[in-house]
């Protein structure tokens, strides 16, 4: 792969995301446009966050990649393909020993630290966007921080269902000023947007990269009345027991019978390896899996 | 017992073998080479070029035999090739005024300096299949004339020298480019026709049409349009002057449109123009009626509220890399979302029976 430069995009295209970066960083939850390039995989499957991991690489990185919270899904399994040919960084499928972890819809569950950075793919970066079609207005709507319409949808919400109608990509919004879309995280995933290390969103074909500081205040949108409530499966994990992740729900017969697992696949068989069984599990043992 | 679903890796390895396979074909059958597509393909290779924005026959070719004719996908191939090509310089404004014509035909003059060249072209021929083609593709030598020496003059100059038609002020600065800055709006007309000329030809089409059938209604005649090649010159540092660095073939369209005049301007006609690489002539008359569609503002028109009239509509989908990349990205594992979605639609339900329940019991 000595065609391509390291971590595919050429100095001058990193640089200039990184200014994008770094300028998300200094007014976080703000929507940076940057020029995004046309990278090997479609729009829509990662670009963003791709191009966010190229401009951070560096060649001591040791490198995650998740997808719906699993090391070992295709997409996944795609990107970090990727960066093993074109930057031939480490990888690792362990949570803790990755500098630079990027996540399409999850954030993992165990706490990360000051040394990493986590990076999301991101479809629709504009939280307004199915308010509001309009990207000329939607900026102006920020620029003003117009957000009644926002809270508008919410109420409306609550008046029609009883309660605030959005399960994922929750709305945000960060220190105090910028109403963000999180990505389509679970709203389970929220509250662990205020975290050490840092965050950066890509979107590549919308042209957008907004950030997250370290202990950044992240709040979610709610009411006095109707507050904010992460949610998730009722169940425990059928794997390992854990009553605190957040599950996937599987269909395991033909009668539609289910099963409940950790959508974070790290933290499921860590907890599986330190010998914790669910309802439906067995003993960890490496050729199991 | 239930043992976690993996394999991953093994599925796409196994996945991309039986592509290669399929891509192939029967064995039994030659293999296309690269060459034949370029040669015999060459309007699929055209259409690769111009909205893959590389003009480049052969790797388009290759890109079409390695997408197995998905001409989306070989537009792809080709823009994430283009993106890791070094830029090192850009070249003169060719000039389609000494374009080497093998097509020119104008609706608005039955003949003008230059005249009207039919060229090769699909028009008048009669949509029948042609079963011999099955057989044996030999075709008998066409016949030749000589090659026009001069240059030919574009239609419009004629309606210029009348005042007829809105003249276009000379901009000498240079144009930004689409691929290099993200696009802002309000875009610039340079802007506009960049996205135009690389945008999905069914897009464009479509866009076109409804302005046709009513929507922005705007009359468009083709003044003239052109096919041919023209020599693209670039300034050498080294030597301080420019020389030419090759030739490509490109498909102008110009339209002349109806315009009644406003407050400040007397009646005219108005613009919209087209160009675009390879013969892709459809595209470049569909160019040509967006972008006048486009120009309502700055010629004082009112908003119809058209599709083809808004800009931001019109740029932000046109690009069928965006368009398809996510529409397909929908067949991606959204497994935590939907499963958030199945939790809180329960939940919803559960509340809104609670009620009925207790009301019957």
């Amino acid at each position: 792969m000595s065609d391509y430069n390291f971590a595919y995009l050429d100095e001058q295209t990193k640089r200039m995301i990184r200014r994008a970066i770094l300028k998300g960083l200094a007014i976080p939850g703000y929507q940076v446009p940057f020029a995004s390039r046309e990278m090997p995989m479609p729009y829509g499957w990662g670009t963003g966050g791709v191009q966010v991991s190229a401009a951070v690489l560096t060649p001591d990185d040791t490198f995650k990649v998740i997808d719906q919270g699993a090391d070992d899904t295709t997409n996944a399994v795609s990107i970090r393909r990727f960066f093993e040919k074109t930057a031939q960084v480490k990888t690792t499928e362990t949570t803790r020993d990755a500098s630079v972890i990027q996540t399409r819809h999850r954030i993992p569950e165990g706490d990360l630290g000051e040394d990493q950075i986590l990076v999301y793919q991101v479809p629709i970066p504009e939280p307004l966007r199915f308010l509001e079609p309009s990207e000329v207005e939607t900026r102006k709507m920020h620029s003003l921080e117009e957000y009644g319409l926002m809270h508008v949808k919410l109420y409306e919400d609550i008046s029609q269902h009883g309660a605030i109608a959005t399960a994922y990509a929750y709305p945000v919004k960060v220190e105090g000023r910028y109403v963000m879309d999180p990505s389509p995280i679970p709203k389970f995933d929220n509250p662990k947007l205020e975290m050490a290390a840092i965050q950066l969103f890509g979107a590549g074909r919308e042209q957008r990269i907004y950030a997250i500081p370290p202990y950044t205040q992240v709040v979610s949108l709610d009411f006095d009345d109707f507050p904010f409530e992460p949610t998730k499966a009722d169940h425990a994990c059928d794997l390992c027991g854990a009553t605190d992740s957040y599950l996937d729900e599987l269909i395991v017969d033909d009668a539609g019978g289910r099963m409940f697992m950790c959508s974070d696949t790290d933290y499921c068989s860590t907890r599986r390896k330190a010998g914790h069984v669910g309802a439906q599990g067995v003993p960890y043992s490496e050729d199991a899996a | 017992m239930y043992v976690a679903v993996k394999g991953g890796e093994r599925a796409i390895d196994n996945a991309h073998a039986w592509l290669a396979e399929e891509r192939r074909g029967d064995r039994s059958v030659p293999e296309l080479s690269v060459a034949q597509i370029r040669e015999q393909m060459a309007l699929a290779v055209n259409r690769v070029m111009a909205e893959g924005s590389l003009y480049d026959p052969d790797l388009a070719a290759l890109a079409i035999k390695q997408a197995r004719g998905d001409l989306l996908e070989a537009i792809f191939l080709i823009r994430a090739y283009r993106t890791t090509l070094p830029r090192f310089g850009g070249s003169h404004p060719v000039d389609t005024e000494t374009m080497a014509c093998d097509r020119r035909v104008s609706a608005t003059f039955k003949d003008a300096p230059g005249g009207q060249v039919l060229g090769p072209t699909f028009d008048y021929t009669h949509r029948l299949l042609d079963f011999k083609l099955a057989a044996d593709g030999e075709v008998p030598q066409a016949p030749v004339s000589e090659a026009s020496q001069s240059d030919t003059p574009h239609i419009m100059s004629y309606l210029d020298r009348e005042n007829l038609i809105q003249p276009e002020t000379r901009a000498d600065d240079i144009p930004p480019d689409l691929t290099r800055t993200p696009l802002n709006l309000p875009a610039s007309r340079a802007l506009r026709l960049q996205a135009l000329t690389r945008g999905d030809e069914g897009f464009i089409l479509g866009m076109a049409y409804s302005t046709q059938r009513g929507y922005a209604r705007n009359h468009a005649f083709v003044a003239e349009l052109r096919i041919g090649t023209v020599a693209v010159e670039m300034d050498i540092p080294e030597l301080g002057f420019a020389i030419e660095i090759g030739e490509i073939t490109l498909t102008e369209c110009e339209t002349v449109n109806q315009f009644k005049g406003s407050k400040t301007e007397p009646p005219q006609f108005t613009r919209g123009y087209g160009l675009v690489f390879g013969m892709t002539e459809r595209k470049a008359i569909s160019m040509a009626l967006v972008d006048r569609a486009l120009r309502w503002e700055e010629l004082g028109e009112d908003n119809m509220g058209a599709p083809a009239q808004d800009e931001e509509f019109v740029l932000y989908h046109c690009d069928n890399i965006q368009a398809t990349g996510f529409l397909e990205h929908i067949k991606l594992p959204h497994y935590v979302d939907f499963q958030s979605e199945l939790e809180l639609v329960r939940k919803l339900r559960r509340e809104a029976q609670a009620p009925l329940q207790e009301a019957a019991e």
